[in-house]
């Protein structure tokens, strides 16, 4: 009984008791959310597009962060920075859609899935010994002091990300909707084989799609580079981001974002009020284990396409 | 002569060849010693500065002084990317190595120490695990062949409490203050609770715990409760890699003071600092050995190695505080080793001769001196009982651009840590059904 009253009632009256507190956690959560949803949307991207699950989007991050600090640190100044990162990520896309997607297209989703863990160890691999394994500072004028309104404390770097990271799903918003390659990319995502009966050239949508991933990886990893320095860890932030696609589901731009508002939240409510009760650092796994009741109730996500197979 | 023949001809010539380094290394009189590090995978970069900092000791060794008595290091590292199953993988593929096999396993990792403790205590090879692993095996009655030198964890942990009681005006003002630890949610991370407890009953301060997932991308909750709720007096962190200078970050975020926030030896170094940037400045964590590279042993690796294009890593990253933990480290090691080389003569030694050696190690201050090293550490004596040594440690304070010593030596309070070592040490043996070996008094 009085298990049941700590774990059910005692966190309750702990957020009764200091309300301005629980704002705080849930603002900072919402805002660690926004983070989470940065890496998703590049997941998101290729899933829609292709219907792979792009393991390596954690490593794009992670690669894309390492060559825009490189390029930093020999001096060029940031808009040529982004300039050649944005280079190096098309490069890669065109790579990757030659050397690895091209001969394994009409192989089986798991086979393309296998070959993005192949993918991951290269760009890990590739990334580091080009510049090495340090840890290198990132510091692109993002205030991180705290901001003080009336007696809420908010983080500036994190108020600074959910800015970004709305422009960004504003920018990819209009792409998809008004512009006739993203009416191409949504023919793709809808039916490969119609799309190219009416003339859409497979390998190019394919291109791009790989090319904009790789530029959403750069501002998440510019973004998570300014917060905790650009280094090997970058890469498992995707761990982050999966909890986040199965709530909000694969194939929705709008599902990345309020996946990752409710990861965050719900995890770091979860770590201050119910944490203690078994011992601290729930964070980690709450998202997992939200995402596991989610696929029970809901497994496309709460925004992803429901999948009818007829047999 | 046929195809068949002339291939298996050249297949047995390059077999010879291939083994031709062995057969020279058996015959050169040289003394193999595995080098377990990481500069691979999530705590890769704190793992590179410590292995160069190893590596370029023992090439200066055999550089400047032609090997220890003559008799040449022969090292070879393998990256554990501070995995257990790596470093169990890497402890047997090494262990045989060599003329004489491995000398002694430094397995830099509290999780591989944890996993290696019983395998090499049957292979008859010493373990030294310097400022981490198992803090009981200190104990040398029940653990004959592991070294903890030349300070543990819970040693450590008096350490930072009574610094921190001198700040407050003596021990006493420290009933009713609060103290956080944050750690490493690992084997390594939990080692100072049990400590910190004990320590919590004698000065009646109140301890809360907040434990950080690996690898501590994430603290932002942790950050909150500590900065905005609970508002604690002293943090105390015990983290690694990631996670360090990610609390730092958050730390600030949340208005956290930095001058009242101490790290253990393992959050103290460049890597945690740096990433953090202005955040930083102010940042304290406990050091059991020098920082920067104004020691003349430095100025031998600049003229040995490095002038030479030998150096292991970068020449402006010398002197890094996990860099001189790898000279340390190599250091006592080779000392051990002239040590085993005075009882059993200037040849390779087994791994057991070694241990030996280990066991009346007396590194005292004027064998510090001659090797370069005055100041740097302080003076170890191991006893067959004893394999801590009870080190000291300082508090170190950053600046924006490097670390600045602003403590004394600080000793551990032993009459607290060395009898809950042996009650804990004995309990294993007791498990285990290990029996205590005598050790000489005195």
């Amino acid at each position: 009984m009085e298990t049941l009253e700590h774990i059910l009632l005692q966190p309750f009256r702990s957020i009764a008791e200091t309300p301005m507190f629980f704002l705080e956690v849930l603002i900072g959560g919402l805002m660690s959310g926004v983070m989470y949803a940065l890496v998703a949307l590049g997941f998101v991207l290729i899933f829609k597009a292709s219907g792979v699950f792009n393991f390596a989007q954690g490593a794009m991050v992670l690669f894309a962060a390492l060559f825009f600090v490189g390029f930093l640190e020999l001096g060029w100044p940031v808009w040529l920075a982004v300039a050649g990162s944005v280079v190096v990520m098309v490069a890669l896309a065109f790579a990757i859609e030659r050397v690895v997607l091209r001969p394994l297209v009409n192989q089986p989703p798991i086979i393309l899935f296998m070959a993005t863990i192949g993918i991951t160890f290269f760009l890990d691999g590739f990334g580091q010994t080009i510049w090495g394994s340090d840890v290198r500072r990132l510091d692109v004028g993002i205030p991180t002091t705290p901001l003080i309104v009336g007696d809420l404390y908010i983080n500036q770097f994190d108020l600074f990300a959910a800015v970004i990271c709305g422009l960004l799903v504003t920018v990819l918003a209009l792409f998809f909707q008004f512009t006739p390659t993203g009416r191409a990319l949504r023919a793709v995502a809808d039916d490969h084989q119609a799309a190219m009966s009416v003339g859409i050239p497979l390998n190019v949508i394919w291109t791009i799609v790989w090319s904009v991933a790789g530029l959403v990886g750069l501002v998440a990893g510019v973004m998570w580079g300014s917060k905790l320095g650009v280094q090997f860890n970058l890469s498992l932030i995707a761990l982050k981001a999966l909890p986040v696609l199965i709530l909000g589901g694969f194939t929705s731009v709008p599902g990345a974002i309020v996946g990752g508002l409710l990861v965050g939240a719900g995890e770091k409510v979860a770590e201050v009020f119910w944490g203690p009760l078994v011992g601290g650092a729930v964070e980690d796994w709450f998202a997992y284990v939200l995402a596991l009741l989610f696929l029970l109730v809901r497994p496309q996500g709460l925004f992803g396409e429901r999948i009818i197979e007829r047999v | 002569m046929t195809w068949k023949s002339l291939s298996l001809g050249l297949a047995a010539g390059a077999m010879v060849l291939a083994a031709l380094p062995e057969l020279s290394a058996a015959q050169e009189k040289v003394q193999f010693i595995p080098s377990l590090v990481y500069r691979t995978g999530p705590y890769g970069p704190n793992g590179e500065p410590f292995a160069n900092g190893v590596a370029d000791y023992y090439n200066l060794v055999n550089e400047r002084d032609g090997g220890i008595n003559g008799v040449r290091i022969m090292f070879e590292e393998c990256d554990t990317q501070y995995n257990n199953d790596k470093g169990v993988e890497c402890y047997e593929r090494l262990k045989n190595k060599g003329p004489t096999g491995a000398a002694i396993f430094s397995p830099l990792s509290t999780g591989i120490t944890y996993a290696l403790i019983e395998r090499a205590l049957a292979d008859k090879i010493p373990i030294f695990s310097m400022g981490y692993g198992r803090t009981d095996a200190a104990y040398g009655r029940v653990f004959p062949h592991v070294f903890t030198v030349p300070a543990s964890y819970w040693s450590q942990a008096t350490s930072i409490i009574q610094y921190i009681g001198a700040q407050e005006g003596g021990m006493d003002k420290l009933k009713g203050k609060k103290i956080a630890l944050v750690y490493h949610d690992s084997a390594y991370g939990k080692e100072p609770i049990t400590t910190l407890q004990k320590l919590k009953d004698m000065f009646g301060y109140e301890l809360s715990l907040f434990a950080v997932a690996h690898p501590g991308l994430e603290q932002k909750a942790t950050w909150l409760e500590i900065g905005r709720r609970l508002r604690p007096n002293w943090v105390v962190m015990w983290g690694w890699g990631v996670m360090n200078s990610t609390a730092i970050k958050e730390a600030a975020a949340v208005g956290y003071p930095m001058e009242r926030f101490i790290g253990n030896w393992w959050s103290g170094s460049e890597n945690d600092v740096k990433p953090a940037g202005d955040a930083a400045i102010g940042y304290k964590s406990a050091n059991f050995h020098g920082a920067g590279a104004d020691w003349p042993v430095h100025r031998d690796i600049f003229t040995y190695l490095y002038d030479k294009g030998k150096g292991a890593g970068q020449r402006d990253r010398v002197g890094e505080v996990l860099y001189n933990r790898g000279i340390a480290n190599a250091v006592i090691v080779t000392e051990a080793i002239r040590t085993a080389q005075a009882m059993y003569g200037a040849r390779p030694l087994t791994g057991w001769e070694v241990r030996d050696g280990f066991e009346k190690l007396d590194l005292t201050a004027e064998r510090l001196k001659e090797l370069g090293l005055e100041g740097f550490m302080q003076p170890i004596k191991v006893t067959c009982e004893d394999h801590e040594g009870g080190g000291p440690v300082y508090i170190q304070q950053w600046d924006g651009k490097k670390w600045q010593r602003i403590s004394d030596w600080i000793p551990p309070m032993r009459d607290v840590v060395w009898p809950m070592m042996v009650e804990s040490a004995t309990a294993y043996a007791k498990e285990k059904g290990i029996a205590l070996r005598d050790c000489p008094q005195g």
